[in-house]
């Protein structure tokens, strides 16, 4: 091969990689450094940790922390639900045919989120929602009397598990469906019951596809907004809402604030997602 | 036996409870318009509204103009990486990883301040500008899901051999790509331009911070002004979500079995 064949060929490679580099630079680094610079940046361009410190005012704090209440309890009552549902699906001898109906339901419940997710919702289990409405008539019992609330932490947790838990089902299965018959046939030959194969070797074995999958949960209910927003507004005080509000017109009145915000909510996701890496990673050293 | 199957079926039970129920409350809801009376009227109301199909259309469009440049970005890139430049690999794994951790509402916001009017690169100072944008946000948001369609599909294939095949025959590597590799992992391409569009075409956060006339935004307008239409549109957007991943599936038969010699 001359030269000048090779020269050619990488000249060829670099430009068949450098739309997606170009896209990579343009629409994901530049724009998260962008927000990173103006977060230590002062209204007159001086270096502050200012904005960092204004961070910690009751308002904020409060919104990060009911978004976090929200994205956790509904990627840990998601991961639960959805590993039992996939387990009883899977394991459960149930008919033939029966997964991939249900597979197919998750793929599209997993992307029925957003606006028309929190329509069905209102719908439902609303102020006058068809269920509230039959609880009240039928059943003699009012939901909103009893405390709940739709545009609540509950009311919101209970509403993202719809995407949820079907994510956590597509994601869960190719573990489980690696957990090999024969592990199971041994450890009954041994004399295991059903629950001494799951404490000692199924679960052990799904643990770290498990943990990976929650902290996936979490980022994705972390960084929803659209679904909080058709249902409640402005009115929950979640941390979206609140940058949702910034970005429009500078609620907090100070874009250097604002991009803190922004900030911190990445520092927040990309935590859940470093405990994923090191999770997938060593979970990858196991099944060799 | 009897107890063995007792849980499995208790817990799809409650599953199904929790997932079909709204589904069906919110179809009997969006019947209820007339009083007293299962009527059709709100999805009439849905239909005869011109906005509905102003904005519908435009994100129809914004959603093939993205699956365009996804393929376009993604597909030479995942080919020659696991050709000629595997290094590159643990990057572009890091990069397709990204829009998951990093919130679209914050992407937004860098592009705001970023690519503004006043900018250097002023794609918000224009509305083409800012529908090109649009389509790139939308391209980043559908990443790791075109990625991973497209790169699970090479996979399966055999592209060295297929490569060193073409090459001997003469063809240049925008035969290859365009007349073998393409038609090759056709099926995958669809799988992730059909979830691309489930993602895109009622996506509400970006298209509205940019101000663009979206479905998404609509929406959220219908829900605060009327009462049965925005449940007779979940069901619409419902249909549509499944009409997207019931292409998938189909295609999915389609794909092909064979298994790579090398990976």
């Amino acid at each position: 091969m001359s030269a000048s064949n090779a020269n050619r060929r990488i000249h060829w490679d670099s430009l068949a990689v450098f739309p997606f580099v170009l896209f990579a630079v343009m629409f994901l680094f530049l724009p998260t450094l962008s927000l990173l610079g103006a977060a230590f940046t002062d209204r007159e361009g001086n270096f502050t940790f200012e904005n960092i410190a204004d961070l910690f005012t009751d308002q904020i704090m409060a919104a990060y922390w009911i978004s976090i209440r929200v994205s956790g309890a509904s990627a840990i009552l998601g991961a639960l639900i959805g590993l039992a549902i996939t387990l009883a699906i899977i394991r459960g001898k149930l008919p033939a045919g029966f997964r991939s109906a249900v597979m197919t339901f998750s793929g599209v419940a997993s992307n029925f989120a957003g606006v028309p997710l929190a329509f069905a919702f209102i719908a439902s289990i609303g102020r006058i929602g068809l269920v509230t409405i039959i609880l009240r008539d039928v059943f003699g019992f009012d939901l909103y009397r009893a405390g709940f609330s739709l545009f609540s932490f509950w009311g919101l947790t209970l509403t993202y598990l719809y995407f949820q838990i079907p994510l956590m089902m597509l994601t869960i299965a190719p573990a489980i469906d690696g957990l090999k018959k024969e592990w199971n046939e041994a450890a009954q030959t041994l004399g295991a019951s059903p629950w001494q194969f799951w404490r000692y070797v199924g679960l052990p074995i799904l643990w770290p596809s498990f943990l990976g999958t929650l902290s996936l949960l979490f980022a994705n209910a972390f960084g929803a907004i659209a679904t909080a927003w058709a249902l409640t507004g402005s009115n929950l005080n979640i941390v979206t809402v609140l940058l949702y509000n910034q970005i429009r017109g500078d609620a907090l009145q100070n874009p250097g604030l604002g991009a803190a915000l922004a900030v911190g909510m990445i520092l927040i996701t990309s935590f859940a997602n470093v405990i994923y890496l090191v999770v997938a990673a060593r979970a990858e050293r196991w099944m060799k | 036996m009897k107890a063995q199957k007792f849980w499995p079926w208790l817990i799809v039970t409650l599953g199904a409870a929790y997932f079909l129920i709204p589904l069906l409350a919110t179809f009997i809801f969006s019947l209820r318009m007339r009083r007293n009376e299962y009527t059709f009227d709100a999805y009439v109301s849905v239909f005869s509204d011109p906005k509905f199909y102003a904005t519908f259309g435009y994100s129809l469009s914004v959603g093939v103009f993205t699956i365009i440049v996804g393929i376009f970005v993604v597909v030479p890139a995942v080919y020659f990486v696991r050709l000629r430049m595997p290094w590159l690999r643990p990057f572009m794994e890091f990069v397709t990883l990204l829009p998951l951790v990093i919130p679209a509402l914050v992407l937004v916001y860098g592009y705001v301040r970023l690519y503004g009017s006043s900018s250097l690169i002023p794609f918000t100072g224009s509305i083409l500008g800012t529908d090109i944008l649009l389509t790139c946000a939308y391209v980043m948001l559908a990443m790791p899901y075109m990625y991973r369609a497209v790169d699970n599909g090479m996979r399966t294939i055999d592209i060295g051999t297929l490569t060193e095949a073409a090459q001997i025959m003469g063809a240049s590597q925008v035969q290859i790509i365009g007349n073998i590799i393409l038609p090759n992992i056709l099926v995958a391409i669809l799988s992730g331009a059909f979830l691309t569009f489930a993602i895109v075409i009622g996506e509400f956060t970006i298209a509205s911070l940019l101000n663009r006339p979206a479905f998404g935004p609509y929406l959220v307008g219908i829900g605060t002004n009327r009462a049965y239409e925005p449940a007779a549109l979940a069901i619409i957007s419902f249909i549509i979500t499944w009409g997207a991943m019931g292409m998938i599936n189909v295609l999915g038969r389609f794909a092909p079995r064979t298994s790579a010699r090398t990976d």
